[in-house]
């Protein structure tokens, strides 16, 4: 049973995610080390491999506003975590479908740290409080992308596609 | 049942006669801009053709454009040898469109393509940028996206799965008072609808206000429409922009005019009379959280910033330059000015603006980021404060999350500048 290992407001932005001084860094094997790197703390726990993969980070509207930068998707995906939280951004929820980091969106979502979750089908439930919360479906145009594992594998897919429909 | 300007846009690129708010489209792109991420962008773009026996080759060179901004003189080894791959991958690729660490074509990326003539009314822009947002002054639909979608976008040239976003129409109306103008008009909208409180959507500005508003201004309301989680800000062409595109873009072809159908159908309205219009702040750490002026009077400031994509302008130094032309910034504080392109930079050495803020013992630094997002070049230092004219406030956003940034317009920076303290620029500031 996932575990909520961090929880935090409205409005995080990616400053906070991945802040801007480790934006030189870019691949998304490099890019986990600097996760929250202000929250040193949680930084921390994270770099020391005692947080499970599927582990929750507990939020509320807006998540990932700001910045574009997509080092703060794969800084994320690179520990296999879940984001549950009220709203997303736009382009912070695009890059993650793009990237397969998993984005639950469940308005209202409560919990505290240490909290285990669960997801049947379209409610999660806080097993620790008791509370249920609707989750909301991400919007219908990703799935194209989510079902082709990702955007790499998506466009890859239909450049192939093209190429034998200009052949033919 | 008539269209948005950006539904407009969109049938376009995707040769429809009609698209509707919440549809999923796949745009043709005009201009796909990046940055020093262009060094993801890459990596990403090489993994899609991975396997494929394809030679990995750019949809349409002309239409990808690279500008070095965000870490310029690079500030590190990792930074310097991501710009040479870059190089390197340009040079290959043919993008003519390429900016480099330059004295008279480089600067911040949202300058660039505008003064280069890059945009036009009607196109589709995209930009791993979230301020691409700023193109939308030239009545082009742009916005930003993730590296890996750009890598998409330059082996494809569409931008798949856009959902057709709904749209806000804002009416500005009224003549600005002295010292208050377009960043405090936007900072004031964001403050209205919060920093989430157009998530997925358009901003369209209409109105008096806006009709004679330079582009140079509109390029600072779009640039901010991002900060109110709006998809993209846009102002429809009109003679202001033809006259941009052409006296200062050098654009010499057809202009072709995209406007909104009088019967377009929006999400909502909201009006705003500028003639009351006090001069706005953004305070720590929010930039939805907006604040008159009055109500942090007298704060100390220990930096003070202008410059960025939102006010690094000639018209922004211009304003600082006659605030401080025979002053001194006050001992208290420093300042640091950074234009948003070389050849602002040179425009204001022949009209000099860099002079006056130079004697009055202001840095002028290179055109670029700067310190906007806290890589190098005027870090903060524990529990200090700076008061910028860039369009973040973030915690860490300028590099220490110890330290806080409040955001301004550039005449409220510059006043603040000779007392050290936040200062209303109507009371007592030269223009
Ligand atoms: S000036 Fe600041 S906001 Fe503008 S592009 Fe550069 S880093 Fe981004």
């Amino acid at each position: 049973m996932p575990a909520v290992v961090l929880t935090l407001g409205d409005d995080i932005s990616t400053d906070v995610i991945y802040p801007g001084r480790y934006m030189a860094t870019v691949l998304p094997s490099e890019t986990p080390q600097f996760a929250f790197a202000d929250l040193a703390g949680f930084n921390t726990r994270l770099k020391s491999g005692e947080i499970p993969p599927g582990s929750v980070i507990a939020a509320g509207k807006n998540f990932g506003c700001g910045s574009s930068r997509e080092q703060a998707v794969s800084t994320l995906k690179g520990y296999e975590l879940t984001v549950v939280a009220g709203s997303f951004a736009r382009i912070f929820m695009q890059n993650a479908i793009n990237l397969g980091l998993n984005l639950i969106t469940a308005p209202g979502f409560e919990a505290a740290e240490g909290d285990t979750v669960e997801i049947v089908g379209e409610v999660i439930r806080n097993r620790t409080s008791g509370g249920r919360f609707a989750v909301l479906p991400l919007p219908k145009a990703r799935q194209a992308i989510l079902d082709a594992g990702g955007l790499i594998s998506y466009t890859r897919q239909r450049l192939l596609k093209t190429l034998r429909t200009t052949d033919a | 049942m008539g269209m948005t300007i950006v539904e407009k846009i969109l049938a376009r690129a995707t040769g429809r006669q009609v698209v509707t708010a919440g549809e999923v489209v796949e745009p043709a792109v005009d201009l796909a801009m990046s940055h020093e991420n262009a060094a993801l962008v890459i990596n990403q773009f090489l993994e899609v053709y991975k396997e494929t026996g394809l030679d990995p080759a750019v949809w349409d060179p002309a239409r990808v454009a690279i500008i070095f901004d965000h870490r310029v003189p690079a500030e590190s080894p990792k930074t310097a040898t991501n710009q040479k791959k870059i190089r390197a991958f340009v040079a290959k690729h043919a993008i003519r469109k390429f900016h480099d660490i330059r004295g008279d074509v480089g600067g911040i990326c949202h300058q660039i393509l505008p003064e280069s003539g890059y945009v036009r009314p009607g196109f589709v822009v995209v930009g791993t940028d979230s301020h691409t947002t700023s193109h939308g002054a030239l009545g082009a639909f742009a916005f930003g996206i993730g590296a890996t979608e750009m890598a998409s976008v330059w082996a494809l040239g569409i931008a798949v799965n856009v959902e057709v976003p709904a749209t806000i129409n804002v009416n500005v109306s009224g003549t600005f008072p002295p010292f208050v103008g377009p960043k405090d008009l936007v900072l004031h909208l964001i403050g209205m609808l919060t920093a989430q409180g157009a998530n997925f959507r358009v901003i369209e500005y209409h109105g008096s206000t806006v009709t004679s508003m330079s582009t140079s201004g509109r390029l600072v309301i779009c640039n901010m429409a991002v900060e109110a989680g709006a998809t993209a800000g846009i102002v429809p062409c009109d003679d202001e922009t033809v006259r941009y595109l052409r006296d200062e873009a050098g654009v010499r072809d057809i202009v072709h005019r995209v406007l909104p159908d009088p019967d377009a159908v929006y999400d909502q309205h909201l009006s705003i009379d500028v003639s009351e219009l006090t001069p706005q702040i953004a305070c720590p750490h929010t930039v939805d959280n907006v604040k008159s002026i009055d109500a942090v009077e007298g704060k100390p400031v220990d930096q003070i910033v202008i410059g960025s994509c939102t006010n690094g302008r000639l018209d922004d130094l211009a304003m600082a330059a006659g605030i401080l032309r025979g002053r001194k910034v006050a001992s208290n504080t420093r300042m640091l000015v950074f234009p948003a392109s070389g050849r602002i930079y040179s425009q204001a050495l022949e009209q000099g603006m860099v002079a006056d803020l130079v004697q009055a013992g202001a840095l002028v630094m290179n055109p670029g980021c700067g310190p906007c997002l806290g890589v190098h070049e005027g870090a903060l230092g524990d529990g200090e404060t700076a008061l910028s004219t860039t369009n973040r406030n973030f915690k860490g956003r300028m590099g220490n999350p110890n330290s806080e940034v409040y955001l301004c317009s550039p005449a409220v920076a510059a006043a603040s500048a000779i007392t050290g303290v936040i200062t209303d620029p109507r009371k007592g500031a030269r223009a």
